[in-house]
């Protein structure tokens, strides 16, 4: 429960439930993520990590409970606050018919925002020798970093990311945890859900099993 | 707008480069009209009779075989999130990848039909009301059938139901576009080609929200 005062510029997240076709997921969750704050979902296959964090996302409805970004409920003014987040899926949505550079484009592009940081981004993720590159020949790692690139290629605050480290190799993982690292050096808020050990100091641990409903309570 | 014209911009390019599924739809279009005469007979009389009719309904199945190209792909990869993320309403977003749809289909079957015209021996005289028809009419066959993609998303067999649900949506453009071309040779087409006008524009605003709630259904 949410007892602490939390900041202005929190993510909070107040006695969420979740439900998925006939089944409650999990109920009364909360959840701060303050400026430069890294928070860990973990628990089961099935436990609620990849709703919790599309919930996070405005993906998804909760049947109960609100979410607040900057001190109002994001309901006021979701395009904002969509503008704000970074979802990062476990699907990449990834086109093989495009070019790399041309799918950072592209969803620069959808974001409105100016695309500045295209080969820097590349470059972070150590995609600049493929550039050029249709999707079509990257390897599943690569199609991963190139979802990735996306967190630096369009600022936003908030990064939510499910399982980002699949499919990536150990130095891709040591990439990916610099990248979070400076994220929240300046301030960002990140909420991973996974289950290889990534290297998040000072993160706290969010194990969603603790709010699984009462099956017997839900119905 | 750079979102608007990136995400038009890109289907279009995919479209493109794949062009398979531009060359399915109107391969399907040519082959079913190249059929009928081989069907029916070499009769000139008769073709000319049932020609018009003949383009409209393979334009119209052109149509629908091409509907599952608008949202399904985005749906499976997730594009779909990043597009509910953008900053662009979904509204919006759907109504961009219908344009860009009616471009890669609507509009190269509108540019083939004086030529399939000419092959089933239609009265010249009526060809320009036919491909005038074609143009007013194709964009409610994608305004329309945006709309059946969106709801058959996630269904098993999407192309057998959304030809289903969408071919009955699709009676008025058929009834007025090859009605028009009926009329064009008697007189006076304009009133069938108004009302085609006005079907796509009476879509136009309306069928996005329709689309887009079905997709943030799919999307739960």
């Amino acid at each position: 429960m949410m007892t602490a005062a939390t900041a202005e510029d929190d993510l909070v997240a107040e006695n969420l439930s979740c439900r998925r076709g006939e089944r409650l997921v999990f109920a009364g969750l909360s959840l701060v993520v303050p400026a430069g704050g890294g928070v860990v979902l973990s628990g089961a296959n099935g436990s609620g990590k990849s709703s919790l964090l599309r919930l996070l996302a405005t993906l998804l409805t909760p049947v109960a409970g609100h979410l607040l970004w900057g001190g109002s409920a994001v309901t006021e003014d979701i395009a904002a606050y969509r503008a704000s987040v970074h979802y990062v899926g476990h699907r990449d949505a990834i086109k093989l018919g495009l070019g790399v550079r041309e799918t950072l484009g592209f969803w620069t592009a959808l974001r409105g925002a100016e695309p500045v940081a295209l080969d820097r981004a590349l470059a972070t993720f150590g995609l600049d020798r493929v550039a050029d590159w249709r999707c079509q020949w990257l390897s599943a790692g690569q199609r991963r970093r190139l979802a990735l690139a996306r967190l630096i290629a369009i600022p936003a605050p908030i990064w939510l990311l499910d399982e980002p480290a699949a499919a990536l190799d150990i130095e891709g993982e040591a990439r990916l945890a610099e990248v979070i690292a400076v994220h929240r050096q300046a301030g960002g808020r990140v909420v991973v859900a996974t289950h290889q050990p990534l290297a998040l100091p000072g993160a706290s641990e969010l194990r969603l099993g603790e709010f699984a409903a009462d099956p017997a309570a839900a119905f | 707008m750079t979102a608007y014209f990136g995400l038009f911009r890109r289907d279009i390019l995919l479209s493109w480069r794949q062009g398979g599924e531009i060359g399915l739809a109107l391969g399907f279009f040519v082959l079913a009209v190249v059929l009928f005469p081989l069907g029916v007979g070499p009769e000139a009389e008769i073709l000319r009779r049932i020609g018009a009719g003949i383009i409209w309904v393979a334009a119209l199945l052109a149509s629908v075989l091409s509907l599952d190209r608008i949202f399904a792909a985005d749906h499976a990869d997730g594009g779909l999130d990043l597009m509910v993320l953008s900053a662009m309403p979904l509204e919006g977003a759907v109504l961009v990848k219908c344009a860009a749809h009616w471009v890669t289909t609507g509009l190269p079957l509108v540019v083939l039909s004086p030529f399939l015209a000419l092959l089933l021996d239609l009265d010249p005289a009526a060809i320009p009301t036919l491909v005038l028809g074609l143009l007013l009419g194709t964009p409610a066959l994608s305004l329309l059938g945006m709309i059946v993609a969106a709801l058959t998303l996630g269904a098993r067999r999407p192309g057998v139901l959304s030809s289903l649900l969408v071919l009955p949506l699709y009676l008025p453009v058929l009834i007025f576009g090859s009605g028009a071309v009926e009329a064009s040779l008697v007189g006076g087409a304009r009133p069938h080609l108004l009302l085609l006008g006005a079907l796509s524009l009476a879509a136009l605003p309306l069928t996005p929200f329709a689309a887009a709630a079905a997709l943030r259904q799919a999307l739960e």
